[in-house]
C-alpha cells in the first residue's frame, strides 16, 4: 500500500474499503454452502446446502483468495509474502475472479433454467456476496505509477522494480517448487476432468483470475527466480506430476484427453524449434506428424497396410516413423529454406497440403497404392512391450490404468525425450546460430554460420520429433486418415493450431507450446457449445493475446524484453553520452 | 611493427557492375599483415559495395580477392571462416541475445560442436564449450564490458553496442579486421576510445581496414589510406600524401568533376542555409 493520496473510484474510506474486502471474501466463501437453486437440473447439482457442489467450489475457491489477499493487505505477519509487490492489483483481481465466476453462475441458472425465479435465495446472497469485494476494491486508493495512467489500468497494473529477495535455503525452495507441482497437478486435473462447458468455463474463469492476480501481486517473478535457481529439480517434478496425473484418473476418458495433449504439446514443442529459436515460419508443419503416424501405421502390421505382413516393434516403428520424417523434412527443407519470411510460410504451406492431398490420392486409383487413400489405415494393432499390452487395462498398486493411461505414460517418455532434445539443442552452439538466424540472418552469415545448413538442420530436427510422436498417435487413436493433417481445421492438431500453441504458449519456452498445446485442446473439447465458432472464438483471442501480451502466456526472457521496454531489472542505470544519429560525422569531411 | 609488406589481403582488377551502373571499377587494393589502412571516399564512391565485394557479399564481376594467396569464395561464411571479420555501417548485432551470447556466435566458424555432440553433451562438447567461453570473456575484458556479459545486447548504449560488434568480429580469430564506420554516431570521447582499441587490435596481429568519414580518425590510425572517388581509385599513400593531394580535396568539396556526387552533395549541403525551401538542383548557385 503505497502512495495513498489519491482516492478510489467509489468514493468509501480505507478502512471501510479494506474492511468490505475482508467481509465480502469471507461472505463469498460462505456462500458456496448455500442452495442456490432448486432443482438439479442445472448441472453440478446446486441445490443442497451444507456443503458446495459443482461451480460453488470455484466460488469457494475464488472467496477464500480474496479472504488471504485481503488478510495480506493488512499485512498479516506470515501473509506479507503473498503481495511482494506491495500493490492493491491482486485484490482487485481475486476480487473480480469471485465476481466473475459466482455472477457466471447466476446468470446461467437463470438462463438455461429461464428465468430469475429458479434462484433460491442462497443464489441471490452469493450474488450480492461476491459484489461487496468488487465495491471494496474498486474502493481502495487509486495507485498512481508512471507507467499506468488511466483509472482502470492503474488498478490492475504491476508495479515496476519489486523488490528482489534474497534466496531461501534450498530445502525450503524445493518445497516450494513441490507444493505448487502439487497444486498445479491439482489444477490441471480438475480442468481436464471437468465434465460440463459451464464448470469448465467458471474454472477458466477463476484459474484466470488467480493466476493474473499472482501475477501483478509479482508472486510469479519470485517464482520463476525460483525455478531458474533449480532447474532440474524443478524438470523433475514437472516430470513426477505427469506420471502421477493418469493416477489421478478413475475414467480412461480424461486419460485420452491427457494422451491427446501430450502428442499435441510435443509436435508444438517440436515446432518450437523450427519457429522459437531458428525463426522460420512453418505453416505446413502437420505434414511431419502424418509422415510419422502413417509410416508407423504401414509397418504396424495392421492387415490394410500395404505392407501387412511386416511387423516392426515399436521402437523400430519409431525410429522409421522418424527417420520418414527427417527424409521429407530434408526434402521439403532443401528448397524452401532459400527462401525468407513470408515466402518460407507460403511454401511451407503448400507442402503441408500436398502431404494431405498426396495420401488422400495414394490409394491405387488415381496413384500407387500406399495410403489407401481417405479410408486410411484402420485397425492399427496395440503396443506390446515385454508382453505387456498397452492396449489392456492393467493394476499398478491398486489404481488401474487404462489403455490411454499406458499410451499417456509411454507419451511421457517421448515428450521427455523432446524436452531433452530441445532443452539441449537450444543452449549449445547450434541453438546459438539458430538464435543468431532469427535475429540477424545477415550479420549471423558474417560471423560465419552456414545460414542455409542450420536452417535445414533446424527443420530436420523439428521434423524428426513431429514423426516421433506421430508413430505414437498412429497407435493411440487406432487408425490413421488424412484429414487431421491440414493447415486449419476446428480440432487439433492441425498446422494452425500448432503454431496458435507456440505463440500462444510463449515461443522459445519449453513449457509454453505444451501449456498452449493443453489450452488449444482443451477448449474445443469442453466448450462442446461454440461448435463452428470455435475458430472464431481463436481468432478474437488470440488478437487479444498478440495485443496484451504479444510474448505468449509464458515468456521468454528475450522476448519479454523485447516487447516490453520497461521494467527490464537488468537494464544498468548507467547513460553515456550516445544517441546522436549515425548521419551526423556521415556528412562531414 | 611489421611493415615488412606481406599482403594479407590483395584486390586485383576488381570491377563490380549492377547492370549498367558500374559501383567499383578496376580497383587494385592490397593490405599488409599489421597494416591499418584506411578507406575513405565521398558517400556513393563505392566504398562499401568495394567492401562487401571482400566479403563474400558479392562476387566482383572482374578481377579476383585473394586473402593470405587463396582466392576468396564467394559465400560470406566461407569468408569469416577463410579469416576475414567484419562489422557494419549500422550495428548489426543479435539485438536478443546477451553480450556474452553474441561472442560466442561469433566463435562459430572456430568450433566444431555439431548437433549431437550438443545432444549427447559428451566431455568434448563441456570442454569446447568452456574453451569457447573463456576466449569469449577474454575479448570481453578487452573491450571491457566483462561486467555486463549477461546483458542484452539491445540494452547496451551505443558506444558499447560498436565495442560489442568489434569483439565479436574478433571471436572469429581473423587475420582481418573490416570496420565499417566504426565511429559513426559516437561522440570525440567515444571515437577516441576507438582509435586505441583499433592500434590495440592491430597490436594483437590482426590487420585492419576501415572505412570511414571522420577523418581526423582515418588520418590519425592508419599507416595508409585509399580514396575511392566514383568507383575509382584515386589515389593511395600515407596520410600526408594523401591529405595533400589536390584530387581528393576537390572530390570532397567539390569544384572540377563533372556530375561528382561529392560535388553537389558538398555544395548542396552550403547551399542549404540560402535557399532552404525550394529547389533540388544543385547548378541552382
Amino acid at each position: 500500500m503505497t502512495d495513498t493520496t489519491t482516492r478510489g473510484l467509489i468514493p468509501l474510506p480505507l478502512p471501510a474499503a479494506r474492511a468490505l474486502l475482508l467481509a465480502g471474501g469471507i461472505a463469498t466463501a460462505a456462500s458456496a454452502f448455500l442452495a442456490w437453486t432448486w432443482t438439479s437440473e442445472f448441472p453440478g447439482d446446486l441445490t443442497i446446502s451444507g456443503y458446495p457442489g459443482g461451480l460453488q467450489w470455484l466460488t469457494f475457491i475464488a472467496g477464500l483468495l480474496t479472504t488471504v489477499f485481503a488478510l495480506a493487505a493488512y499485512d498479516i505477519r506470515g501473509l506479507r509474502g503473498l503481495i511482494p509487490a506491495r500493490n492493491n492489483a491482486p485484490l482487485v483481481l481475486t476480487a473480480l475472479g469471485g465476481f466473475g465466476v459466482t455472477w457466471y453462475t447466476v446468470v446461467s441458472i437463470a438462463a438455461e433454467l429461464g428465468g430469475l425465479a429458479n434462484l433460491e435465495p442462497g443464489g441471490w446472497v452469493a450474488a450480492i456476496a461476491s459484489l461487496l469485494p468488487v465495491i471494496g476494491a474498486f474502493a481502495l486508493p487509486e495507485p498512481r505509477t508512471a507507467s499506468a495512467k488511466g483509472n482502470l489500468k492503474a488498478y490492475l497494473a504491476k508495479p515496476d522494480g519489486i523488490p528482489a529477495p534474497a534466496p531461501l535455503s534450498p530445502w525450503v525452495e524445493r518445497a516450494i517448487i513441490t507444493v505448487a507441482t502439487i497444486v498445479g497437478l491439482a489444477v490441471f486435473t480438475y480442468g481436464i476432468d471437468t465434465e460440463y462447458g459451464e464448470l469448465f468455463v467458471g474454472y477458466l474463469i477463476v484459474v484466470v483470475f488467480a493466476v493474473w492476480a499472482m501475477h501483478t501481486a509479482g508472486l510469479n517473478d519470485r517464482f520463476s527466480r525460483i525455478v531458474a535457481r533449480n532447474r532440474s529439480f524443478t524438470l523433475a517434478m514437472g516430470f513426477a506430476a505427469a506420471i502421477a496425473f493418469p493416477f489421478t484418473q478413475t475414467n480412461d476418458h480424461y486419460a485420452n484427453i491427457g494422451v491427446n495433449i501430450l502428442i499435441f504439446g510435443t509436435v508444438a514443442l517440436g515446432l518450437n524449434i523450427v519457429v522459437g529459436l531458428a525463426g522460420l515460419l512453418d505453416l505446413g508443419y502437420v505434414a511431419f506428424l502424418g509422415v510419422g503416424a502413417y509410416t508407423a501405421a504401414l509397418v504396424s502390421g495392421s492387415e490394410f497396410s500395404r505392407f501387412s505382413g511386416v511387423h516392426f516393434p515399436f521402437w523400430a516403428a519409431a525410429l522409421t516413423g522418424a527417420a520418414a520424417s527427417l527424409v521429407f523434412g530434408v526434402l521439403i527443407g532443401a528448397p524452401t529454406l532459400r527462401l525468407r519470411g513470408d515466402y518460407l510460410a507460403i511454401v511451407t504451406l503448400g507442402f503441408g497440403e500436398i502431404f494431405r492431398i498426396a495420401v488422400n490420392n495414394l490409394d491405387g486409383d488415381s496413384g500407387p497404392d500406399l495410403t489407401n487413400g481417405p479410408n486410411g489405415i484402420p485397425a492399427i494393432p496395440d503396443l506390446k512391450f515385454f508382453g505387456f499390452n498397452l492396449g489392456d487395462a492393467h493394476d499398478i498398486a491398486g489404481f488401474t490404468l487404462g489403455r490411454f493411461a499406458n499410451y499417456y505414460l509411454l507419451m511421457v517418455l517421448i515428450m521427455a525425450i523432446v524436452v531433452l532434445v530441445y532443452t539441449r539443442a537450444a543452449d549449445s552452439r547450434i541453438g546459438r546460430s539458430w538464435i543468431a538466424i532469427r535475429e540477424d540472418e545477415t550479420a549471423a552469415t558474417a560471423m560465419g554460420i552456414n545460414g542455409f545448413r542450420v536452417k535445414l538442420i533446424a527443420f530436420a530436427l523439428g521434423a524428426t520429433l513431429a514423426g516421433l510422436a506421430g508413430t505414437v498417435s498412429a497407435h493411440v487413436t487406432y487408425s490413421v486418415v488424412p484429414t487431421p493433417y491440414q493447415f486449419a481445421g476446428s480440432t487439433p492438431p492441425n498446422s494452425a493450431f500448432l503454431l496458435a500453441a507456440v505463440v500462444l504458449g510463449g515461443m522459445g519456452t519449453v513449457a509454453g507450446p505444451i501449456l498452449g498445446a493443453a489450452l488449444l485442446y482443451l477448449l474445443p473439447e469442453k466448450l462442446v457449445f461454440l461448435q463452428d465458432k470455435s475458430l472464431l472464438a481463436f481468432g478474437i483471442a488470440l488478437i487479444l493475446l498478440m495485443r496484451f501480451r504479444p510474448e505468449g502466456i509464458i515468456a521468454n526472457r528475450r522476448r519479454q524484453l523485447e516487447f516490453h521496454e520497461t521494467g527490464q531489472l537488468d537494464v544498468p542505470e548507467t547513460t553515456t553520452l550516445t544517441g546522436e544519429p549515425a548521419a551526423v560525422t556521415k556528412a562531414g569531411a | 611493427m611489421s611493415t615488412m609488406t606481406t599482403p594479407v589481403l590483395e584486390a586485383r582488377n576488381v570491377t563490380m557492375r549492377f547492370g549498367g551502373l558500374t559501383a567499383v571499377r578496376s580497383v587494385d587494393f592490397t593490405v599488409n599483415a599489421g597494416e591499418i589502412v584506411g578507406l575513405i571516399g565521398p558517400n556513393g564512391a563505392g566504398k562499401t559495395t568495394f567492401f562487401n565485394c571482400l566479403t563474400g557479399l558479392y562476387v566482383p564481376t572482374e578481377g579476383t580477392v585473394t586473402y593470405q594467396g587463396t582466392v576468396l569464395p564467394p559465400k560470406p561464411h566461407l569468408v569469416t571462416k577463410a579469416g576475414i571479420a567484419r562489422t557494419f555501417q549500422n550495428i548489426r548485432l543479435f539485438a536478443n541475445m546477451t553480450v556474452l551470447e553474441n561472442v560466442l556466435v561469433g566463435r562459430h566458424t572456430r568450433t566444431k560442436e555439431g548437433l549431437w555432440s550438443a545432444l549427447l553433451r559428451g566431455p568434448g562438447f563441456k570442454k569446447a564449450e568452456k574453451a569457447s567461453e573463456e576466449r569469449a570473456m577474454e575479448l570481453l575484458e578487452f573491450i571491457g564490458l566483462e561486467a555486463k556479459r549477461d546483458h542484452l545486447a539491445r540494452n547496451l548504449p551505443y558506444g558499447e553496442q560498436r565495442k560489442l560488434e568489434i569483439a565479436r568480429a574478433l571471436a572469429s580469430e581473423p587475420g582481418l579486421l573490416l570496420l565499417d564506420e566504426p565511429t559513426a554516431g559516437m561522440n570525440p570521447q567515444e571515437t577516441r576510445a576507438t582509435e586505441e582499441l583499433v592500434f590495440a587490435i592491430r597490436d594483437m596481429g590482426v590487420a585492419v581496414l576501415l572505412i570511414e568519414h571522420d577523418m581526423r580518425f582515418v588520418f590519425n590510425l592508419s599507416d595508409r589510406v585509399a580514396v575511392l572517388v566514383q568507383g575509382e581509385k584515386l589515389v593511395e599513400g600515407t596520410s600526408e600524401v594523401v591529405q595533400a593531394d589536390e584530387r581528393v580535396i576537390a572530390a570532397y568539396l567539390g569544384e572540377p568533376f563533372d556530375g561528382d556526387p561529392g560535388a553537389t552533395e558538398a555544395a548542396g549541403a552550403d547551399a542549404a542555409d540560402a535557399q532552404s525551401t525550394t529547389s533540388t538542383k544543385g547548378e541552382g548557385q
